[in-house]
């Protein structure tokens, strides 16, 4: 098989042993992504003569940095990078060029990594399809008539169609753990605070967590030892010392004890899935896990929590696009109008809705009845983690009740849309970490994904657990037909 | 629960947006339905559970309180729609 169509810790090792240059490797990504994209559109944008550059600079160290030394990897396109046009999906921030770079894009680059473009997404990371994009959806390589996923669905299309071995991108509800499993690829959502957020564009500041996308979990875990760990210009980003994520896969599975919550395996979802996520945790059982059940009675009341204390934060967050400092500014001659034309511009309707949904909760004669009880609601939820927690090392369930959906089957209907993250929200809610593992394939042949929850800054566990499944199982090896068709 | 037009426009109106009548029209139909299922919040028993605002670490590090440099004027300025090279300009406010 060729280099660029391995798993990302498979090209890393195959650059420490020199069988491929990072210029070539850069190259062979490029002409892929020509080849593809006018299909998927998972890229808004390529950063060609910035990766030409930084291929370059990995192909003339003699030393490799580390294991990105020379990984071609794509961002989602919230994250900021210095002079290279940053949106969000929205047409308010077309245009918009960052002064700065956020830290993990600083980090990346200190790591030798190639970055080669921008990814679409969900407007302001406000979807579960990729199509509320002000630039267009992003189509899944599985089948092209239905959608990736979402918020991340960009990232999620890129490394399953073997674009570029890994991506950033980040999950407030379900936005990288959903894509990956509709697009079948692992997908890892930290804990909240084990990723520095400067200058990654805020949506939920209390939800919002960056994490990382690749075939492989040690790819995964690769790309999360290079972004982790403390800035001190994002005070909720913890101090504690950042693991080598890839070295604990070899701690193996044996005597850790799964928990699979009756919660998550009810009405609504898809017998394929249940089938397959199932079958997935019968393997960890053969792999040593002791498997037992548990209840997390509060999830069913996430998504009702969920769309309060998000939209509410979002509110707040997204009242700095005003036309004043940076991006769009529509014709006006008094500042108010400024203001509400530049936003009833600059917005796609999902933004509005949610920016008018969180002020609702908000306002006077509101706040304790929505607000305030979410909040409370939000509690119960992690205390039943917490219990949970006290007989077991990690949840497993499904990661999405349905399989990839077709484009336009739910944009009309925001809240259709908003119970696919139904077993994804408790996770962010909860403040916890999660990754999503390919487990099999429907009667479609479209992706199943398995979800492993885990206890606070636990990833290593996760990463152990997913990636004995993913050797076992075999799943994240399979080429969608898109990549088959367009040659090894 | 039903949201009504007027109560669009008022939300519309604190959330700085512009709105179309048929987004209007729109808008209550969507946020009604959205509404209506949240209202299964009320049914929760939440007596005596403290909210929780955001779940991560409890205590969060100070920072030295040191002077560093910040961005340039000049690079911050130029992603503004309109500028004088000293100051963002907005339509005027008080005539």
């Amino acid at each position: 098989m060729k280099v660029d169509l391995l798993p990302l810790s498979r090209v890393s090792a195959a650059l420490a042993a020199r069988e491929v240059s990072p210029e070539a490797l850069l190259e062979s990504a490029l002409e892929r992504i020509r080849a593809l994209d006018g299909k998927l559109h998972a890229f808004l944008r390529l950063t060609e003569g910035e990766a030409r550059a930084a291929a370059k600079a990995a192909s003339q160290r003699r030393e490799r940095i580390g294991p990105l030394d020379g990984v071609p990897i794509a961002l989602k396109d919230i994250f900021c990078m210095e002079g290279v046009e940053t949106t969000a999906g929205s047409r308010i921030l077309k245009g918009y060029l960052p002064p700065y770079d956020a830290t993990v894009v600083r980090k990346l680059k200190q790591a030798g990594a190639v970055i080669v473009g921008k990814l679409n997404m969900d407007e302001f990371a406000m979807g579960s399809s990729t199509e509320n994009s002000a630039f267009g959806p992003t189509r899944n390589p599985w089948d092209l008539e239905r959608t990736p996923g979402g918020s991340s669905g960009g990232s999620a299309a890129a490394v399953a169609a073997r674009m570029v071995p890994g991506t950033l991108g980040t999950d407030t509800g379900g936005s990288i753990r959903q894509p990956a499993a509709l697009v079948g690829c692992a997908g890892m959502k930290p804990t909240y605070g084990r990723v520095s957020r400067f200058g990654v564009i805020a949506f939920a500041s209390s939800l919002d967590q960056v994490g990382a996308f690749a075939q492989d979990v040690r790819g995964v875990a690769l790309l999360l030892s290079a972004i982790a760990g403390h800035d001190p210009d994002d005070q909720t980003s913890s101090t504690r010392p950042v693991p080598d994520y890839a070295a604990s896969l070899a701690r193996g599975v044996r005597g850790l004890r799964i928990g699979v919550p009756a919660e998550y395996f009810g009405e609504g979802l898809q017998p394929e899935i249940d089938k397959a996520v199932r079958a997935g945790i019968e393997l960890l059982r053969s792999e040593g896990c002791e498997v037992k059940p548990i209840s997390l009675p509060n999830s069913p009341h996430a998504i009702a929590a969920y769309y309060i204390v998000a939209t509410a934060e979002a509110s707040s967050n997204l009242a700095r696009y005003d036309g004043v400092r940076y991006g769009h500014r529509a014709r006006a001659t008094q500042l108010l109008e400024m203001y509400e034309r530049t936003r009833a511009e600059g917005f796609g309707a999902e933004v509005k809705r949610r920016i008018m949904l969180g002020t609702y909760a908000l306002s006077a004669g509101y706040y304790d009845a929505y607000y305030l009880r979410a909040q409370k609601v939000r509690a119960l939820i992690r205390r039943d983690f917490d219990t949970a927690f006290a007989t077991v090392d990690a949840v497993v369930c499904p990661t999405s009740p349905t399989t990839a959906f077709r484009l336009g089957e739910k944009v009309d209907d925001p809240l259709a849309m908003y119970l696919n993250d139904i077993y994804t929200v408790p996770v962010n809610l909860a403040g916890l970490p999660g990754i999503s593992v390919p487990c099999g394939f429907d009667n479609k042949r479209l992706p199943i994904g398995m979800q492993l929850i885990g206890k606070p800054f636990d990833e290593e566990t996760l990463l152990r657990l997913a990636h004995a499944y993913e050797q076992r199982a075999g799943f994240a090896e399979q080429l969608p037909p898109l990549v088959e068709h367009a040659g090894r | 629960m039903a949201i009504d037009r007027a109560q669009v426009r008022h939300v519309a109106r604190l959330s700085r947006l512009a709105l179309s009548p048929e987004e209007e029209e729109r808008f209550a139909a969507q946020l009604g339905h959205v509404l209506e299922y949240i209202e299964r919040l009320k049914a929760i028993d939440v007596s005596g559970v403290e909210p929780l605002s955001f779940a991560g670490e409890a205590s969060s590090p100070m920072r030295e309180d040191l002077s560093r440099p910040c961005l340039p004027r000049e690079k911050v300025l130029a992603q503004a729609p309109e500028q004088d090279g000293q100051a963002f300009l907005v339509p005027r406010i008080i005539e």
